[in-house]
């Protein structure tokens, strides 16, 4: 049996350690991510939803109490919590621990920080293969946490099953939220903060943009729910909501949300693996040491060279 | 190509022990140099903090501790490390601890070092960068 076999049987058999090391793997990314990636059995049957929402308007508080809720209910549940890589250095401060504290020592939840490395879009590029780790190893349900995320940081769409917005009162007037992005990947909504006096104007606001959406009959309508972390309230209906959800994607397998993430997954694949055959032949170093030397290199020249050498590379 | 692994950290302060500037200064440090650092803030028992370094998969587990609580505490969070299986990490511990103590955690408990007041968070990041070099070397 090979080694990346053997690793990955460990996972499904529910090695923690062994899912610990493999996302360690698929975070490096490269060969040996995508061997160990290609003995990972398909059709884990754990469900993927995406949080998202503005610096500070409370993902790591309300990922914490839904995965209590879900808990309760007697589902195993696996984070990933993206933060932001520093654009100087590479390094990082993953500090959504802090707030999951209640979470540890549960044997049920599975919790992995990770850093985005200077991605764009409020996930890292091996987000989508940890949650397929984690999904393997059994997680029921898997809560991916993005990074505090702009109004147009939606690639967390093409790796969630399930999208929930989290909106924090009084951040912005109605136009805010009708502006394209971040709002339209929403398939629930949840007001946090909901025990604050403006957080009734702010659900005011989000319902009746949500009532705003192009009525049609097989296209699921968005969740908006009130929820306050600190008082524990909501959470119950919020969980419903999310539950529902998955429940519908079950029975739409086709809509075009699904296609696209099934084309963004086939894209992502295409994008790896050719980027790395590249950076494999001898035009790519020449064109890094052209780099090192030239202040002001002609970079379209530049890629033609490297691709043009790759065609011919047999 | 597959990069070179990001060294992991995770920083923790073990017991009830409230001052956290310390562990802060250090996780700030260290994320400065490159590193990936989980923080995972107050009142941590060992069995967290080792079921945190299992999940992370750390190279390095960097306790901060001002309680006074060290030589209780800390053989706890090293002997659980080596029961998970977890012996291969480097284990730092910086705070109020008695040279005597610190000769007692680095001699016969598996603590890696102590860094003291008056450590630069350089030497740290040297020490760090050193002892996870050799280990990943001894594992590879």
């Amino acid at each position: 049996m090979s080694d990346e076999q053997s690793r990955a049987d460990a996972i499904v058999q529910g090695d923690r350690r062994a899912l610990a090391q493999a996302l360690t793997t698929v975070e490096r990314g490269g060969q040996s991510a995508r061997a160990l990636l290609r003995c990972i059995p398909a059709g884990a049957s754990g469900r993927v939803v995406g949080i998202t929402g503005a610096p500070g308007a409370g993902k790591s508080t309300l990922t914490t109490a839904l995965a209590q809720e879900f808990r309760v209910r007697g589902l195993t549940v696996a984070i990933v919590a993206v933060d932001p890589s520093s654009p100087i250095t590479g390094g990082s401060l993953l500090g959504d621990r802090i707030r999951m504290y209640d979470l540890a020592g549960d044997s049920g939840v599975f919790i992995r920080s990770m850093a985005n490395r200077g991605r764009y879009g409020g996930i890292a590029a091996a987000t989508a293969d940890a949650a397929t780790l984690m999904a393997a190893a059994g997680y029921d349900v898997i809560l991916l946490e993005t990074v505090g995320a702009g109004q147009s940081d939606v690639a967390v769409a093409d790796v969630a099953d399930t999208i929930l917005l989290v909106e924090a009162p009084g951040m912005g007037d109605e136009v805010q939220s009708i502006k394209a992005g971040l709002l339209e990947i929403a398939d629930v909504i949840a007001v946090s903060k909901s025990d604050r006096a403006d957080a009734p104007a702010t659900f005011q606001q989000l319902r009746a943009l949500v009532q705003m959406q192009h009525p049609s009959t097989d296209a699921w309508e968005v969740q908006l729910c009130g929820v306050s972390a600190l008082q524990k309230t909501g959470i119950g209906p919020l969980t419903d909501a999310l539950l529902a959800h998955q429940q519908w994607l079950i029975q739409h397998p086709y809509t075009p949300r699904a296609m696209h993430r099934r084309k963004s997954s086939l894209h992502r694949a295409i994008e790896t693996q050719l980027f790395e055959s590249l950076t494999q032949t001898a035009s790519w170093v020449q064109a890094q040491h052209i780099l090192a030397s030239d202040r002001q290199p002609d970079t379209d020249a530049l890629a033609q060279m490297v691709l043009a050498a790759w065609r011919t590379t047999p | 190509m597959t990069a070179p692994a990001h060294i992991r950290v995770l920083v923790a302060k073990p017991g009830l022990d409230g001052h956290d500037r310390g562990a802060k200064v250090i996780a700030r440090a260290l994320r400065d140099a490159g590193m990936d650092v989980i923080y995972t803030g107050l009142g941590l028992t060992p069995h967290m903090i080792v079921e945190a370094a299992l999940q992370e998969d750390v190279d390095v587990v960097g306790l901060s501790i001002l309680s006074g609580a060290h030589m209780t505490l800390l053989p706890k969070v090293t002997h659980a490390l080596d029961a998970a299986g977890l012996g291969h990490c480097v284990v730092v511990a910086g705070g109020i601890i008695p040279s005597e103590d610190a000769h007692m955690l680095t001699h016969t408990h598996g603590v890696d070092a102590v860094f003291g007041p008056g450590t630069t968070t350089d030497e740290i990041i040297t020490f760090i960068r050193t002892a996870v070099a050799a280990v990943r070397a001894q594992r590879a």
